[in-house]
């Protein structure tokens, strides 16, 4: 923003950054509409069905559909519900949710905010949208939603120590907290990527990161509340946790906000280990022009994106769901203590390696 | 909340839910409630009756080939098992042998309602521990089957096919080929789910060791079908007390080792297989020129003059009129039938006054001493658990609220 503001002066600077951020916006929550419709048509091919395919061809406006369907029903508050409590936890989740966007870049220079501490900004956020999870199931004065925002408190929490543990193997690696330079770090083919991590050759380090890069998607599913660990909105346990209460457009923005932070993991997982937008081939386009390369660059953060997404969607079609103990102990007695002993590899690897 | 307090006299209490009647695990309208501390599960109340008709009421004021539809709506997930019970009762009371293609027939379809039951059953169960894939899969066979039902009978579910005395029509030739076709290719069906199931983590983390019962307890709760086969106990009625033409037919009873809800999965999947050779028996056999003859028999008064007869004598019409009409008349007696139902032993207790309707029938659905057990079989066990175990009981509410 203050290129824009030396740039532009403070209005005109204020007001490009506005429509910077819109921009991003938009074009996320376009996107989220067909990765949701992605969602949807993998489930239904996976259980043999067709998906939705009625609203436009093959279903694309679908989404678009069930936004109007949810902003034009009625908002109802149960009577003895906090009425601003209940309605500020589906805006809290929403917009921390947008918010962690700012520092993930998309393209060389095509961020928001490019901060130094970004991948310390993004865990923190991230953390924080527990908050509209207990908020809403509290304020729900209702049973199943309190029991939900109980598990979702407890589960985010044990999940978020070993997402720690695992994003701090990667910033050993790249010596920043700049998501940008962690990706540029991993650049000239696969074999960069974390994930292999052969920059750090003769050190095999790619026999600690692929488990780190599992335990980190692993993770991922349990911190968006995803099946196997969705817990908190158990259907045959407890109906809808945290949401039986919601309905409407504050049940849009729960679910907007969670499908956000869900593609922000996939995001998350190629940024820290799959290279972000860096090709698999290592192919130099820094003579082409700029469009171009960006839109190479682009093409790649996204297709990225894309597949996660549909593992996730797998996954969701495919497993059970965990109990709630042995979700806890899958998480502090298995992922804790690997992702701690990997740090110490990690960190022993860049003190006495070639790089170190 | 502070006054409950200051009356017990204790510092804290436990939290109370109400699982169902709308609950997407409650299978049905089953209302459980549920005392909990934290998540561990210290008292289970079944509440029950949502769903009564009365149907053992309404079936004094039935005659008896009206009787058989009210059957069909007990356990509605395989309606000609239940049908089959009250038929025997009947045929019992009046002295009826029924033809033996007749039988053949019934085995046959019994055997889809056990597929169709634990297809059910099975992947609702998975359903229940967050599987959501399995149910449409299962679903797909199942609705073959149901086609057959439709085939047979004109109905779906609702079949009113049975009849004492055999059933109401024979089979066309070409859907007891259909059937035996669908019998080829259903193993690798199952193959399916069980690639999904049997050896996933998770399934058995949710599913091992919880719901344990001993074969004590079997017993002493009145347990039957899968789930006195899950404790290890070999009690099967075809095999135990073998009624219609079940020991003509090679099968085996699976059974558990546990007890627990792993190995009730475990049985019901095999017990799958097993219908499955039953079905290809009673196919074969009725494929045979040799086995062609009546389905029903012909010498009692339930079953009705043949069209042609009607056209040409007072007599046969007469007693058309009668039998759709008032009924026949039943010798005065009681009785008690059971059959193994896929849920377990299904029985009827059927009192005759001599008139054409029964004076007093009695239903013993498996379902209600399974339910009864839902305390014993969920203390102390979490949340979760208790939809896994009610997905293991396999109850269904139209024959535990009759």
């Amino acid at each position: 923003m203050t290129d824009f503001i030396e740039q532009f002066g403070v209005w005109g600077g204020l007001g490009m950054a506005v429509a910077q951020i819109l921009a991003f916006a938009i074009v996320l929550l376009i996107s989220l509409a067909f990765l949701l419709l992605m969602d949807r048509k993998v489930w239904a091919a996976v259980q043999m069905r067709k998906g939705p395919n009625v609203v436009g061809a093959f279903g694309l406006l679908q989404s678009f559909a069930d936004f109007f369907k949810f902003v034009f029903k009625e908002i109802v508050v149960p009577a003895g519900a906090d009425r601003s409590l209940y309605l500020l936890a589906p805006l809290i989740t929403l917009i921390l949710a947008f918010v962690t966007w700012a520092v993930v870049p998309a393209a060389p220079g095509w961020v928001i905010a490019d901060l130094n501490v970004g991948l310390l900004y993004l865990f923190a956020m991230s953390s924080l949208g527990v908050y509209g999870i207990i908020i809403g199931g509290w304020a729900s004065n209702s049973k199943y939603p309190f029991l939900g925002a109980l598990r979702s408190a407890a589960q985010m929490v044990s999940y978020e120590v070993s997402i720690g543990f695992i994003i701090v193997t990667v910033l050993l690696f790249a010596g920043s907290m700049n998501l940008s330079e962690i990706i540029e770090m991993q650049a000239g083919g696969f074999w960069n990527w974390n994930v292999l991590s052969f920059h750090a050759w003769p050190m095999p380090m790619f026999l600690v990161m692929i488990p780190m890069a599992v335990i980190f998607f692993i993770s991922a599913l349990a911190e968006t509340n995803r099946p196997p660990f969705d817990l908190p909105e158990a259907e045959s346990e407890l109906v809808a946790g945290y949401q039986v209460e919601y309905s409407s457009t504050p049940y849009l923005l729960f679910m907007v906000g969670e499908y956000l932070n869900i593609v922000l993991m996939c995001a998350m997982t190629s940024i820290l280990f799959f290279g972000g937008w860096n090709d698999p081939f290592g192919l130099d386009v820094s003579g082409w022009p700029y469009l171009a390369s960006h839109a190479w660059y682009f093409f790649w953060f996204a297709a990225k994106i894309v597949f996660f997404f549909f593992m996730f969607a797998m996954v969701k079609a495919l497993v059970p769901r965990y109990r709630y103990d042995q979700l806890m102990r899958l998480g502090w007695k298995i992922f804790l203590p690997i992702s701690l002993a990997a740090v110490a590899l990690v960190g022993a690897a860049v003190v006495y390696g070639p790089q170190g | 909340m502070a006054d409950d307090m200051i009356e017990t006299g204790k510092s804290e209490r436990n939290f109370t839910i109400n699982f169902g009647p709308q609950h997407p695990a409650a299978h049905g309208v089953l209302r459980l409630v549920l005392e909990l501390d934290g998540e561990v599960v210290e008292r289970v109340d079944p509440h029950i009756g949502l769903l009564h008709r009365g149907t053992e009421k309404l079936l004094e004021h039935k005659t008896y080939l009206q009787g058989i539809g009210y059957f069909d709506r007990l356990d509605y997930v395989a309606p000609m098992n239940q049908e089959h019970a009250f038929c025997m009762a009947a045929e019992k009371l009046a002295g009826i042998t029924v033809p033996k293609r007749g039988e053949y027939v019934r085995v046959l379809y019994c055997e889809i309602g056990r597929v169709l039951n634990h297809l059910l059953n099975v992947t609702t169960q998975a359903m229940d521990v967050g599987a959501l894939t399995p149910p449409l899969w299962g679903f797909e066979e199942r609705e073959k089957l149901m086609v057959f039902y439709e085939r047979a009978s004109g109905s779906r579910m609702h079949a009113h096919y049975f009849r004492p005395g055999g059933v109401h029509q024979d089979l066309p030739m070409k859907l007891v080929e259909d059937i035996r076709a669908w019998c080829d290719q259903f193993p690798a069906k199952l193959d399916d789910i069980d690639s999904l199931l049997t050896e996933n983590r998770i399934f058995k983390q949710r599913n091992v060791d919880i719901g344990v019962v001993t074969k004590e307890d079997v017993l002493a709760w009145g347990f039957s079908g899968v789930m006195v086969r899950g404790s290890g106990l070999a009690w099967d009625l075809r095999r135990s007390q073998p009624y219609s033409v079940y020991d003509e037919l090679k099968f085996d009873i699976p059974v558990g080792k546990n007890g627990d809800c792993y190995d009730r999965y475990l049985c019901r999947m095999e017990e799958m297989r097993e219908s499955v050779k039953i079905m290809i028996q009673c196919c074969d056999w009725l494929m045979k020129d040799e086995n062609a003859g009546e389905v029903l028999a012909t010498d009692s008064k339930f079953s009705p003059p043949r069209r042609a007869e009607m056209k040409r004598s007072m007599e046969a019409l007469i007693q058309h009129f009668k039998l759709y009409t008032e009924g026949v008349r039943v010798e005065e007696g009681e009785v008690y039938v059971a059959v193994e139902a896929p849920k377990g032993e299904f029985g009827v207790y059927l009192v005759s006054d001599g008139s054409n309707k029964p004076y007093r029938l009695k239903i013993r659905a498996p379902g209600f001493a399974h339910l009864a057990a839902m305390d014993y079989m969920s203390k102390g066990h979490m949340l979760a658990d208790v939809s896994a175990i009610i997905g293991s009981l396999d109850v269904v509410f139209g024959e535990i609220d009759r």
